[in-house]
């Protein structure tokens, strides 16, 4: 593809229950329609399969902040508490880390919790930007209440089709919100 | 989607539609308060002053204000931190435990126990940061670099556990909230009309659109912190019991203490969050979603915990008598027959007889009933932390050292601030905040909703699906 700009039509599919609106996607994708992104009032279960939302990997984040918390906490009893001071308690100075470890465990414990917990929201409120302040993202008010939105920003050829596959799968409306141009250079590969 | 036997009680009443949903939890924000709300934080907000102007006398003039004296050291202080941390556990046991267990009763009932959680947790701050004495130096319990040369705090107390384990749990809890809360807080933001509610639910909503993208982090987010919630919880209490297991106090030095806090802890959380289900369902007209049956299973979660506190208790008896040693032995004579023996029974009778009340079934479907011996539970528990303090430092192991207690006005004036505050809280939480998780419960509107059950049943009349 390439080398002219291309129009990109904005369409809404809206229901009003899940399942035709699943079973829409389904059919959208085995047109070979591309679905920009859903939006819907709660969660729905298998959506992401369906529509192509590869796996988050948030919780690997959550992971490698969890064993930062664990390794910082060590870090800092070893250091306040072996290095800097063997902080000397009965006439048993902590001459090493191991003389205490027990003691350092609950702290450790909770400094991986903490730094998992906050790493890991954090990182979900900015890759989500959700930040105070963002706009709306849903592109109907009524997707966070009771209706179902797909999403598709498609090419001439497809917007078509995508709109009688909807029209056929239960659509409560099919709504065209206008087409926007993309220069060339941004033209990328969306065949498959 | 799953389906669910059809024997099983449908968890939301009435015949809902989404639309339903979100017009039953948007109704209290948009909708005029009840007068009960006015006169309930009316009387919550005069206590929250008294507790505030007792709280500043005794910064003015001292901890010497409270009746702890040389001997009781820790009393009225310790006592409510306990209690109070310990009503936050149900919250994070409804939110973190029940979600792994898959338990979606937790739906109705989730987001209030969380907030309880917060406000129960701030009022415990205001107690371990005041009973240090000098709270402008409390700074002196982290890990700062200071200017005294090489002072670090002891990382061998459980004192410091403790500040590790509180913050982190207060912090986690907020978090672990607020997430659950926005997309709520986005469904508020597109449904109200009066222009500063508008500016104010999208500034709360982050700009939430829900997203498939979104939904799919959401929902992976909330698995994970419920995860590391569900140790964490444990790990507070067990940290809180460690301030006294690992003293050399006869009474206190027991290794049975980190579990029998624990369900201590979940015991009088459920029954606060019973009190406040009981009043939010009424005032705000939810009994479509905190039903009978939900009632009836937080009565059995505290059948459950009760029973363990009670075989607690009795396996303390025991292992002082069968340890040898007098201390220990006199130690739980002096709490049954002592001087403050009557706050020993109070615990005894509320703790461990009335909630076996709730093996009638009839008891804990009752919504009265339930009212009253949550409440009871509640002054029990309270009375469990009493018991454990004070009756213990009266007499020690020197008789020349032997003291009695009583609170000051100060004491009392702290407490039912905090109690105060607590309500204050609640009650603008459950005015202005989705008191119920709304996105969350209309994932199971149809295998669990009314109409939507009889609809499946009827499709496949022998239920087998």
């Amino acid at each position: 593809m390439g080398a002219t700009a291309t129009n990109k039509h904005i369409i809404h599919g809206v229901f009003s229950d899940e399942v035709p609106m699943l079973e829409a996607c389904k059919k959208l994708r085995a047109s070979g329609i591309r679905i920009k992104d859903v939006y819907t009032p709660m969660p729905i279960h298998g959506i992401d399969g369906i529509i192509g939302v590869p796996r988050t990997r948030i919780a690997i984040c959550a992971f490698i902040y969890g064993i930062t918390g664990t390794s910082l906490a060590t870090l800092m009893m070893w250091y306040m508490m072996v290095h800097d001071w063997p902080n000397d308690i009965g006439g048993k100075p902590t001459w090493a880390y191991y003389f205490a470890v027990p003691a350092f465990i609950p702290i450790t414990f909770e400094a991986t919790v903490f730094c998992a917990a906050h790493g890991m929201a954090l990182t979900y409120f900015l890759r989500c930007w959700l930040v105070p302040g963002a706009k709306a993202k849903n592109p109907d008010p009524r997707t966070t209440d009771d209706k179902f939105l797909i999403y598709l920003e498609l090419n001439d050829e497809q917007s078509g089709k995508a709109q009688e596959i909807l029209r056929n799968n239960a659509a409560e409306e099919v709504n065209y919100k206008g087409a926007f141009i993309v220069p060339p250079a941004y033209v990328l590969d969306e065949t498959h | 989607m799953h389906a669910e036997s059809e024997i099983r009680i449908p968890l939301i009443l009435g015949n809902k539609t989404y639309r339903n949903i979100s017009d039953d939890i948007i109704a209290p924000i948009e909708g005029k308060a009840a007068r009960g709300w006015y006169t309930l934080i009316t009387v919550c907000a005069v206590c929250f002053l008294w507790g505030i102007g007792c709280l500043a006398y005794t910064i003015g003039v001292g901890i010497g204000s409270w009746g702890s004296n040389n001997g009781v050291d820790w009393a009225w202080d310790i006592t409510n931190f306990v209690w109070w941390i310990g009503i936050g556990h149900a919250g994070t046991l409804i939110s973190a435990v029940l979600l792994l267990f898959r338990q979606k009763w937790r739906m109705a009932i989730n987001r209030s126990a969380e907030a309880m959680t917060i406000f129960a947790v701030l009022c415990a701050a205001i107690f371990v940061t005041l009973h240090t004495g000098r709270p402008w130096l409390d700074y002196m319990l982290f890990p700062l670099p200071n200017q005294f040369g090489s002072l670090w705090p002891n990382f061998n107390s459980p004192l410091l556990w403790d500040v590790f384990a509180v913050s982190t749990y207060a912090t986690v809890s907020i978090v672990f909230w607020y997430i659950g809360l926005i997309p709520d807080f986005g469904m508020i933001r597109d449904r109200v009309i009066k222009p500063w509610q508008k500016k104010m639910y999208s500034t709360l909503s982050f700009g939430w659109g829900g997203s498939a993208r979104h939904w799919s982090r959401f929902e992976e987010v909330s698995l994970v912190l419920a995860g590391l919630s569900t140790p964490l919880v444990f790990s507070v209490h067990s940290i809180v019991s460690f301030d006294f297991a690992t003293s050399v106090v006869p009474g206190w030095h027991t290794t049975i203490f980190p579990p029998y806090f624990v369900s201590g802890a979940v015991f009088s959380g459920f029954a606060m969050v019973l009190t406040l289900m009981l009043v939010v369902r009424k005032i705000y007209k939810l009994e479509h979603y905190v039903t009978i049956k939900h009632i009836e299973y937080m009565n059995i979660v505290i059948i459950v915990t009760g029973s363990i506190v009670g075989v607690a208790y009795l396996t303390e008896l025991f292992v002082a008598w069968y340890s040898g040693v007098e201390w220990e032995q006199y130690a739980f004579l002096n709490r049954a027959t002592g001087p403050l023996a009557w706050s020993y029974w109070i615990m005894m009778s509320c703790n461990v007889l009335s909630p076996q009340l709730f093996w009638f079934k009839k008891i804990r479907t009752s919504i009265l009933a339930t009212f009253i011996l949550s409440i009871v539970v509640n002054i029990g528990m309270w009375f469990e932390r009493f018991v454990i303090i004070v009756p213990t430092l009266c007499r020690t192991y020197l008789p020349s050292s032997w003291n009695t207690y009583t609170p000051s006005f100060i004491d009392i004036g702290i407490f039912v601030g905090t109690i105060g505050m607590f309500g204050t809280f609640f009650l603008l939480f459950s005015r202005y905040f989705p008191v119920i998780a709304q996105a969350e419960l209309k994932t199971i509107l149809k295998q669990s909703g009314e109409s939507q059950k009889k609809a499946a049943a009827e499709i496949t009349p022998h239920g087998h699906h």
